[in-house]
């Protein structure tokens, strides 16, 4: 069994390797890029805006509920959002949810493409079904960060409404917190690991679509294993960068 | 013409080929028979460069594939057309962009160049009015004609068929069956079909060769296939009990 799983690590390490290889005409190359930047990051755009603005509503009501004493300051709150949110939620977490979204669609497309014997087909053809298929989701997977900072905006925003219109705090105090204690670097850290979970999340469900064998079925089974793999990988990764970068 | 000499494939301990020899003749459909099992798929992928071989020689045109370079197995690929099972064409793109990507891809063509180029295949396989339909709103043997001209789109010196009748009824089969054969003889193709399907045995199996076990069991034509002493070739080919009637007629004389 481990054996099997070292064989994996390799076999993804040369299917990354085997991406860059033998490019494909640019002019479809360009035409794939934009139709991945649909599917993989605008359509992404509305669940990351909903889930970020009442997460960002929630923390917010939830610090001011837990900092009942009359010595610590209401502005608590608006530093403990911006903290929670920055730091992890917006980074980590919208990245695990969207190991299930897009993470998924990547398994399970490339894995229809490998039972319908799609990608075979451009093999005869000549073409590197590698670069074709997961080289344009690795490009536009490096516009993530920009989803994560829009998640960090909404969340913000939604930690404000909910603490100010809620009664909490008052807007000075929340803006107060805000800037409190702001260490630029940690922003540069979240989206250094928003780009490393992009870069995973465009190439572990690619890997498990590629290589997945069998009929139909085993498509859904291998959408299951990319989602807990993919999870499991940017959890593991996101321990190691905050021990690296900030401990 | 494509030559295949002492050829093995094996996954693992599985051992699939086993020293195969054949030879598959320009201008003519070759057919390779077989039971499930027999290594059929594996040869076929094989000669198409998807596996490669442990030991043993695939020429193509007098030249041995392990001898090309790298340009020039590029160059191969580019001569091959291939027919699936299934037909694989991309879902998300039309029949008329289906047909087109061979030529997009792999060639120089301006848009009314390939759009001309993608009328006159489709004409040949008598797709009318469905260049900008989906596949998933056409028939099966409509599928599989949109694979054959996407296969031929590139003026292919060799054509790979997987089982191109599979799950069609049988009057479409034998339009299939006539159009392969057809597109072999009119553009001196080296085709090559993996069949399970005796009627195609019997209408267009001009170059037979028969596995089991990985290895060639016999070699011939359509018309001397009723005179085998090979039983399980027999067993195989008159497996069904309109073909065993058929052949105890021909044996009766009547």
């Amino acid at each position: 069994m481990l054996l099997n799983y070292i064989k994996s690590v390799g076999q993804y390490f040369i299917m990354i390797y085997d991406t860059f290889k033998r490019m494909t005409k640019t002019s479809e190359l360009k035409r794939l890029i934009l139709q991945e930047l649909d599917d993989l990051i605008i359509n992404s755009l509305g669940i990351v805006v909903f889930i970020s603005f009442f997460i960002g509503a929630v923390i917010s009501i939830q610090t001011a509920l837990n900092f009942s004493n009359p010595f610590v300051p209401k502005s608590l709150i608006g530093f403990a959002s911006r903290q929670s949110i920055i730091l992890e939620f917006a980074p980590t977490f919208v990245s695990i949810i969207m190991a299930g979204k897009v993470g998924s669609f990547i398994t399970s497309s490339i894995g229809t493409m490998r039972v319908s014997e799609q990608i075979d087909a451009l093999e005869v053809m000549g073409i590197n079904s590698l670069n074709y298929l997961v080289f344009p989701k690795i490009v536009a997977m490096c516009f993530f960060p920009f989803v994560i900072a829009i998640s960090m905006f909404v969340g913000i925003l939604g930690a404000y409404i909910a603490g100010v219109y809620g009664g909490f705090l008052n807007s000075d105090e929340f803006f107060e917190g805000l800037k409190e204690d702001f260490i630029p670097f940690q922003v540069f850290y979240a989206f250094l690991k928003s780009f490393i979970f992009a870069m995973i999340l465009a190439t572990v469900p690619s890997f498990h679509g590629y290589y997945m064998k069998g009929g139909s079925l085993e498509v859904g089974h291998a959408a299951t294993t990319s989602f807990v793999w993919t999870s499991v990988i940017i959890i593991f990764m996101n321990y190691f960068i905050t021990q690296l970068l900030l401990s | 013409m494509i030559k295949v000499t002492d050829l093995h494939k094996s996954f693992d301990d599985l051992e699939v080929l086993r020293g195969l020899n054949a030879e598959f003749e320009k201008g003519k459909t070759n057919l390779i028979i077989g039971q499930s099992g027999s290594g059929k798929t594996v040869f076929l992928k094989c000669l198409l460069g998807l596996f490669i071989p442990n030991s043993g020689i695939i020429e193509y045109n007098g030249k041995a594939y392990q001898n090309f370079s790298k340009d020039e197995k590029r160059e191969l690929s580019k001569q091959m057309g291939m027919v699936f099972q299934g037909g694989a064409l991309f879902d998300s793109m039309t029949v008329e962009e289906n047909v087109m990507f061979p030529l997009k891809m792999l060639t120089k063509m301006t848009s009314v160049e390939m759009k001309a180029r993608v009328e006159e295949v489709l004409d040949r396989v008598n797709l009318i009015n469905t260049n900008h339909k989906l596949p998933s709103e056409i028939s099966g043997g409509m599928q599989k004609r949109v694979s054959i001209a996407r296969a031929i789109v590139n003026k292919p010196n060799f054509l790979f068929c997987d089982e191109p009748n599979s799950g069609l009824d049988p009057r479409t089969a034998s339009v299939i069956d006539n159009l392969i054969q057809e597109i072999t003889h009119e553009f001196e193709i080296t085709t090559v079909i993996n069949t399970h399907d005796m009627n195609s045995v019997f209408e267009i199996g001009e170059n037979i060769v028969y596995l089991e076990n990985g290895v060639v069991a016999w070699k011939g034509t359509k018309d001397n296939i009723h005179k085998t002493t090979n039983q399980k070739l027999t067993d195989f080919v008159y497996a069904s009990n309109l073909f065993k009637k058929v052949r105890l007629a021909q044996q009766q004389g009547l």
